[in-house]
């Protein structure tokens, strides 16, 4: 297996959700592009988890078993965050469609609003 | 070109292509539905990458969760039927940036890794997996099963008026 090929498509996916999140003014697609996001960085630390695995198959020479997957529970904690986070964002959102009965982005007001 | 080369370059085109059209659509629910074939390709690719329980989990949570819950969301929000044309912003500092990050990138890693050829370890099953984190990190599992718990009550106080902050 050539791991240059995972390896690409991570930084090809990653550059595409960089894209999403300054290219789309509709909060729930900007959503998506950082999921996008998300997942090209699980698709690296798997890629890494699988390469460095192969290529260092005994790291523990005293009592040689396989090396840990330690790169995989890493893509599965990201994966929560990423759920932890799409929950909170869709509430916010939710909440911004309920205030201004719109969620483009560029018309949030940053200043302070006194009602 | 192995059969596990071949497995990944077809997977990873469909994940890049229908990734680009997720950010390019004009339909926001077609944007949702090319998410899932985007995340389904992706989960594809841990098989081959030997993450078995990565991939379902993948599977299950993105697929089944993370998208259902973006699929409400544009449904509560607005759902407009066909093309609408205010969803992008102008383009070029995007495309600059983007196509930037992800072709700096991809030259650094194909700088990186371009003759390395790996064999296949063993798969990274449930039960290795689940050896390691309940073995070597247990404490980040806890800290994230707090933070999941955290995130869901603060998402109840703030999508309810009525119970949340004062104005």
């Amino acid at each position: 297996m050539r791991p240059v090929i995972p390896y690409v498509m991570a930084a090809l996916l990653f550059g595409i959700g960089v894209y999403g999140v300054l290219r789309r003014r509709n909060a729930v697609l900007l959503l998506m592009s950082v999921e996008i996001m998300l997942n090209a960085v699980n698709l690296i630390l798997v890629t890494a988890d699988t390469t460095a695995r192969a290529a260092l198959p005994h790291l523990d020479l005293i009592t040689p078993h396989p090396p840990p997957p330690t790169g995989q529970v890493f893509a599965l904690f990201v994966i929560v965050i990423a759920a932890a986070e799409v929950g909170v964002g869709l509430a916010i959102v939710l909440q911004l469609y309920r205030l201004r009965a719109s969620v483009a982005l560029d018309e949030v007001p940053l200043e302070r609003i006194d009602a | 070109m192995t059969a596990a080369d071949v497995l990944l370059l077809g997977l990873g085109a469909v994940a890049v292509g229908s990734a680009l059209l997720v950010v390019t659509t004009k339909h926001l629910v077609r944007a949702g539905l090319y998410l899932v074939v985007c995340l389904g390709a992706m989960a594809g690719l841990y098989l081959v990458l030997t993450a078995e329980l990565v991939a379902w989990v993948q599977v299950l949570i993105y697929v089944g969760a993370v998208v259902v819950l973006l699929l409400f969301a544009v449904m509560l929000t607005r759902a407009p039927i066909g093309a609408s044309d205010d969803l992008d912003r102008p383009g070029w500092p995007a495309v600059l940036v983007g196509g930037g990050a992800g072709l700096g990138l991809a030259a650094l890693l194909i700088d990186a890794f371009r003759w390395t050829t790996v064999d296949l370890p063993e798969a990274g099953t449930a039960e290795r997996l689940g050896s390691e984190i309940f073995g070597s990190w247990v404490l980040p599992f806890e800290v994230l099963s707090v933070l999941l718990l955290a995130a869901l009550v603060g998402a109840i106080v703030v999508s309810r008026p009525d119970i949340g902050a004062d104005r």
